[in-house]
């Protein structure tokens, strides 16, 4: 067909203006096509994407707060509009962090200063961030606990901040010990009305006190029980830290941490001595606890930073070294710890500032933000601003880092998780605490997901090969043209309603019924072949009734038959050999977990809807085998079955692999069978009687509850992405290898 | 011997097996849930059963026979069950659906089959069929009006029409409730809408607010008109009720408006059961559903489900048929052709959740959000478009059913004989002319084949649907009696998710699962129509071309 020229068309302009209309229009729709696809592609990519970026930050202001003592400790409150500095004379001050709406306030702007104790502190404790409290040791035992809070009005819609008078709120001070020693090292922790205080005396004596709350049921009031118990240490103590549970007081002398247990009776009893490898990490210079108070980090000389966690083993729950992360090498001076997840920041010694997720063993960030050497840092709540101090004052960077609980390796290696025995592939996403360790193992789903289509294509692959090679080469055109369409009829069927029939119907079945299922498996290959038997001594009259194709109408009441008989079989099997239980005697006897909705449902079910594809592929790669190659070879003496696998089955042989491929795809992709056929737990074991949890299922159950931008939700995005990559492969294979052979086909 | 293995017979015969095998598989369950489908509607004989246990005191018990199986006895035994005087291997136990749910503990019990000493179905037992707490079995007494005994002569009479009074009622008032009071609160909400929109702009003049107060204060006055109605609707329908003896022997008195139905399965005739038969079939198709979804109809969902496909079939048609117009009259041999074919054959193959995602992702989050910046501030923070719908469903369906179109449009193309366009160029049409004058017309049952199989595939999705606007129930359907009449930022129910979400999340499972069947059933016959025809279509266009052709 040769382009209409101008003069074919006359000198209708606006017939050619439309012919060229069409032109560019049917072009661009069938672009559409293509553009789809990849915007699909990218749009993915695209949200998947900030998951692997790295720590930012982005120097803001600087400024400088007078501070007429040491500062002992730095925040921020939730908008990172105000900080806030502690003296270890016990001045505290407020300050304003950024210009905030509504008000004159420059960076720097003293906004409230107040001196809390009336005598110089003898030590300062922090708690954890998440609990914003501070505590002051005072001469004769007393400690002064401090809370700085802050005051959000909102006028005409808008926010309006600032800072509440410490004094004011300020409580009478706690009694750490009774007989008024001084104290030159303080912890301190509370859990509600509870609070534990630990100090070190200047001989070396540990004083603990848990003060508990208790109500007076006559009077209403609260009155403070203590608890009281002091321990002779034998060196000298660098720091102290008390768990916010005020069940456990790590206490650490020289590169040795005494793990103290405190009863809720107060008695303190020592658990476990850890010490570090001295060599490999250098002397213990700070140590300090991660969110969540699972994890102990302990900085070292070396510039590496140990993570600890009680591990359960033989004899009970201890505290392990579990992995270490390198901050140059200059020796760590601080640790900060994140408010909800498991991100540390470090201060080295040469002012360098370093960032890390442990789950995800991230390196996030190892630099001077700006060339601005640290010496103090700290973050807000909300993770996107960090105040660093030094010598020439206050730098506030914004920091932005979304997505620090994920990285490549975090999610296709093993990872050792807070609490766990050992490193393990785990998908745990969600939870009711707030300072849950999130688990984004991929793993385990993808593993799921091999392991439906597997099991899938071990019942589909045999039985929709057969059938397509006996619908396209025995069959006459006639019964084809009935059986073909049934077949395919299959894939139109919803994946829903097979889900539910394997879930609700075929489960229980199989459960009741286990050895009628093999059974079948096994007689009814059996008594087809000894039916064949049977045949093939039958008159030759009689015989070429089984030709063209209907032997496989002729089989139909027979395989009917003999599954009914094997499901007869089964109870009888079942009171035989199993003890009237098969199930038990799996769980028993085997020692194999049984689920109910198993791998061996969703390989039914999912296989039904899979044979259909490879059937209707792989019977049009057979059926077009040009007919002169098999008539050839029949000429030449080879039988029928010769002639299929030596000649046939060859030259079809990529067109078949293409239907595998196919068949492949639809497994890997299925949602519905495999939400509806299986438990869904995300377990990683190849048992035919468990079940599975898998990419897309995974989806299906945990997107509609992610919050979006999350990183479970980017996180989820990757898996659809994962599934899109798996199939894109497998179809574009396929479909590359069926055009050469429809090529290969078309020059026989 | 050996010789009959070295031909391939048995070989061959186990391929034949295959096949067998596979339309065994087909058949048998299409048969299957054809059958439990439409058993759901068959009025079912009521039983009642004397059951003697072990002690020897014996209970009686009402109900339908629901399921019935074969267990060993050693299986029992382990679990503690005696049963004397039965030495049986195994004991046939039925499942029996007792109903009167807020009086029994369970309302599906399992009943052993020796302990059975009387089983009759006496005539005069009837299924009280209830908008509330589902079925009630037992023996109709009498009627009471205002709390008085009413004296009947024919107490079936009686009964159906006291409960077709209450029925008319109680419909009277679910309508006003639905379209006038509905009417109503959308208006009410128009106005705090309007209101938000003027105050954002800053044109929010004390006119204004007198008149949006004037109107919110006429719809009031309304509605306070209309509740009186309503009250005085349901009131009336509470005079009656009936009380009825159940399996316990304790007469039960039934609120009449909760009654919807009353029959006698017992004491029905072959003639009357059709009737009643194609009746419950009527009812499932056009009602809403009931308790939790469990029972009563499916109507929102057949809507949603054909709302939905319909909207589809807008979008996908002239994007798939311009693409396979593209792909077979337009394209050359080359790269891009065969990358397009490519991306065809992916996105056919692309798994269906992942255009779920993609849908929530980039339509509702992306796209919705920002039309809702855009069009609709004064409804936010609560999103319009930018929360799941039935526009968005359709426009992921629409992408994903788009392989589907262009294969078939194309197949049917190429069978249209290249000698007709040659025909139309050479009389000097353009082929654009020829395009729209010979080849679409004549392609058109093709693309009509695309289309049916594009509505039956998306009928049948229900992945990527529950994330971009399905739920298990939609209290207002996407098309209403209010301006602008289709409403596609809203939610809607389908027929599949249905499926999933009553077999799968209904608290009373057991109870639900007839309902589950009927739905499979509907949408299997549904998809499995149009498959058959368009492949009946296709077939007939091939057998024309092929004359043509010659």
């Amino acid at each position: 067909m040769s382009a209409p020229t101008r003069s074919s068309l006359g000198a209708s302009n606006m017939r050619l203006f439309k012919d060229r209309a069409a032109r560019v229009g049917v072009t661009l729709g069938g672009g559409m096509v293509l553009i789809a696809l990849l915007l699909i592609f990218f749009y993915l990519l695209y949200v998947v994407e900030p998951i692997f970026r790295g720590v930012s930050v982005e120097g803001k202001h600087q400024f400088q707060v007078p501070a007429s003592t040491e500062v002992v400790a730095m925040g921020m409150e939730e908008q990172s509009e105000i900080g806030f500095q502690l003296t270890a004379g016990g001045e505290i001050t407020f300050f304003a962090l950024q210009p905030a709406t509504g008000t004159n306030w420059q960076p720097g702007d003293v906004l409230l200063q107040e001196q809390l104790t009336a005598t110089a502190p003898t030590a300062f404790a922090a708690t954890q961030p998440q609990n914003k409290r501070y505590a002051y040791a005072l001469e004769g035992g007393l400690v002064q606990v401090v809370a700085p809070k802050f005051r959000s009005q909102f006028i005409n819609g808008q926010r309006f901040t600032n800072p509440r008078s410490v004094l004011e709120d300020l409580e009478q001070p706690l009694v750490l010990d009774p007989q008024g020693r001084t104290v030159n090292q303080l912890a301190y922790e509370y859990s509600g009305d509870s609070a534990l205080l630990v100090g070190v005396t200047a001989d070396n004596l540990l004083l603990v006190n848990l003060l508990q709350a208790s109500r007076n049921f006559l009077s209403g009031a609260v009155e403070m029980k203590s608890r009281f118990t002091e321990l002779p240490m034998t060196s000298p103590i660098d720091n102290v830290l008390v768990t916010p549970n005020l069940r456990q007081v790590f206490v650490r002398h020289g590169n040795r941490v005494t793990v103290l247990d405190v009863s809720t009776s107060g008695k303190v009893t020592e658990r476990q001595v850890l010490s570090t490898d001295k060599r490999k990490f250098g002397d213990i210079t700070v140590m300090k606890l991660l969110a969540g108070a699972n994890s102990l980090m302990l900085g070292h000389s070396s510039g590496s930073i140990t993570q600890w966690f009680e591990v359960a083993g033989d004899d009970g729950r201890r505290y392990q070294f579990i992995r270490d992360f390198k901050a140059g090498s200059a020796a760590v001076d601080e640790i900060i710890a994140e408010y909800f997840r498991r991100t540390f920041y470090t201060v080295s010694a040469d002012g360098t500032v370093g960032v890390f997720h442990t789950t995800s063993q991230a390196d996030l960030y190892l630099d001077k933000p700006e060339q601005v050497s640290a010496e103090q840092l700290v973050i807000d709540p909300r993770a996107n601003t960090m105040l660093v101090r030094n010598d020439s004052g206050y730098h506030s960077f914004k920091l932005e880092n979304e997505h620090p609980e994920v990285s490549w390796s975090g999610l296709w290696q093993e990872v050792w998780y807070e609490g766990y025995p050992d490193p393990q592939y785990t998908w745990q996403s969600t939870s009711g605490s707030d300072d849950f360790e999130p688990k984004f193992s991929l793993v385990p789903i993808s593993f799921g997901t091999i392991k439906a289509a597997a099991y899938a294509m071990l019942f589909a692959v045999p039985i929709g090969l057969a059938a397509a090679v006996y619908t396209a080469y025995f069959m006459s055109p006639g019964v084809r043209k009935v059986v073909k369409p049934t077949v395919e009829i299959m894939e139109a069927l919803p994946t829903v309603i097979l889900g539910f029939l394997a879930g609700l119907w075929l489960a229980p079945i199989v459960e009741s019924y286990l050895p009628g299922i093999v059974a079948v498996i096994i007689l009814v290959p059996l008594a087809i072949v000894l039916f064949a038997l049977l045949a093939s001594r039958l008159p030759t009259n009689l015989r070429n009734q089984f030709t063209d194709g209907r032997a496989a109408l002729i089989l139909i009441p027979l395989v009917i038959l003999v599954g009914w008989f094997a499901f007869e079989l089964s109870p009888w099997v079942e009171n035989a050999w199993f003890g009237g239980n098969v199930r038990e005697y799996i769980t028993n006897e085997l020692g194999i977990t049984f689920d109910q909705r198993n791998s061996l449902i969703v390989g039914i079910a999912m296989g039904f809807a899979v044979i259909p594809t490879i059937f209707s592929i792989a019977e049009d790669a057979v059926f077009s085998v040009p007919k002169h190659l098999s008539n050839g070879s029949l000429a030449l003496g080879a039988t029928t079955w010769q002639t299929l696998t030596k000649v046939v089955l060859l030259t079809a042989s990529p067109g078949i692999f293409s239907a595998v491929m196919m068949g492949l795809g639809r497994a890997v992709g299925e949602t519905m069978i495999v939400l509806m056929a299986t438990g869904n737990t995300p377990i990683m074991d190849w048992n035919i009687f468990e079940g599975m949890r898998t990419l897309s299922a995974n989806i299906a159950v945990e997107m509609p509850e992610s919050e979006v931008g999350s990183s479970h939700y980017r996180i989820l995005f990757l898996a659809a992405f994962v599934l899109f990559v798996f199939t894109f492969m497998f179809n574009t294979l396929a479909e590359l290898v069926r055009q050469r052979l429809r090529e290969k086909y078309s020059s026989m | 011997m050996r010789n009959w293995f070295k031909s391939g017979a048995p070989w061959i015969w186990l391929t034949a097996g295959s096949v067998s095998i596979s339309l065994i598989a087909v058949l048998g369950v299409m048969a299957m849930i054809a059958w439990r489908g439409l058993s759901f509607f068959w009025p079912a004989a009521i039983h009642e059963f004397e059951v003697r246990a072990n002690d020897g005191s014996s209970q009686v018990i009402i109900g339908e026979i629901y399921d019935s199986e074969e267990i060993p006895m050693q299986r029992l035994r382990e679990s503690g069950v005696v049963l004397d005087g039965y030495d049986e291997e195994t004991l046939t136990r039925v499942l029996l659906k007792v109903g009167n749910r807020e009086f029994v503990p369970l309302d599906f019990m399992w009943v052993m089959e020796p302990q059975i000493v009387r089983d009759e179905t006496p005539d005069t037992l009837a299924v009280v069929e209830r908008s509330k707490d589902g079925n009630f079995y037992g023996y109709p007494l009498h009627l009471l009006e205002n709390g008085e005994r009413v004296a009947s002569t024919d107490l079936r009479a009686d009964i159906q029409q006291r409960i077709e009074r209450a029925v008319e009622l109680n419909e009277k008032a679910a309508d006003l409730q639905q379209s006038d009071i509905g009417a109503i609160n959308f208006q009410l909400n128009r106005y705090r809408l309007e209101r938000r929109a003027l105050e954002l702009k800053g044109e929010l003049t004390d006119s204004e607010i007198a008149r949006i107060e004037a109107g919110e204060q006429q719809l009031r006055d309304d509605y306070q008109v209309l509740e009186q109605q309503l009250f005085a609707y349901r009131e009336e329908a509470s005079r009656d009720s009936l009380v009825v003896r159940d399996m316990r022997g304790v007469e039960v008195t039934l609120p009449m408006y909760r009654v919807l139905d009353i029959t006698f399965p017992n004491d029905m005739g072959v003639f009357s059961k059709v009737g009643h038969f194609f009746k419950q079939i009527g009812k499932f198709v056009t009602e809403n559903p009931r308790e939790a979804n469990t029972e009563g109809g499916v109507f929102p969902a057949i809507f949603g489900t054909v709302f939905m496909v319909l909207l589809m079939s807008v979008i996908v048609t002239p994007f798939g048929v311009i693409a396979a117009i593209y792909l077979h009259e337009y394209a050359g041999k080359n790269a891009i052709t065969r990358i397009i074919r490519i991306a065809v054959i992916n996105l056919a193959g692309v798994p269906s959740i992942v255009y779920g995602v993609f849908g929530l992702g980039f339509f509702v989050y992306m796209v919705g959000g920002t039309l809702d910046q855009i069009f609709y501030p004064e409804g936010l923070p609560s999103p319009t478009f930018g929360t799941p719908g039935v526009m968005w469903s359709a426009i992921t369906l629409a992408i994903l059913t788009l392989p589907v179109v262009i294969v078939s449009t194309e197949e049917g193309l190429s069978r249209i004989p290249s000698t007709l366009r040659e025909g139309s160029l050479a009389l000097g049409a353009t082929k654009a002319e020829t395009l729209w004058r010979i080849i679409l017309p004549m392609a058109s049952p093709a693309i009509m084949t695309g289309l049916i199989l594009a509505v039956a595939r998306a009928a049948g999705e229900v992945a990527p649907l529950m994330l971009v606007g399905v739920v298990k129930s939609a209290p207002m359907l996407p098309v209403d009696g209010n301006f602008p009449y289709f409403h596609l930022d809203r939610k809607f129910m389908h027929l599949g998710f249905h499926i999933y979400d009553v077999g799968f999340q209904s608290p009373n499972v057991e109870a639900a699962r007839p309902l589950v069947y009927a739905t499979s059933f509907l949408l299997v016959t549904v998809i499995v129509g149009l498959n058959l025809t368009a492949i009946g279509v296709r077939n007939h266009l091939r057998e024309k071309y092929r004359s043509l052709e010659h």
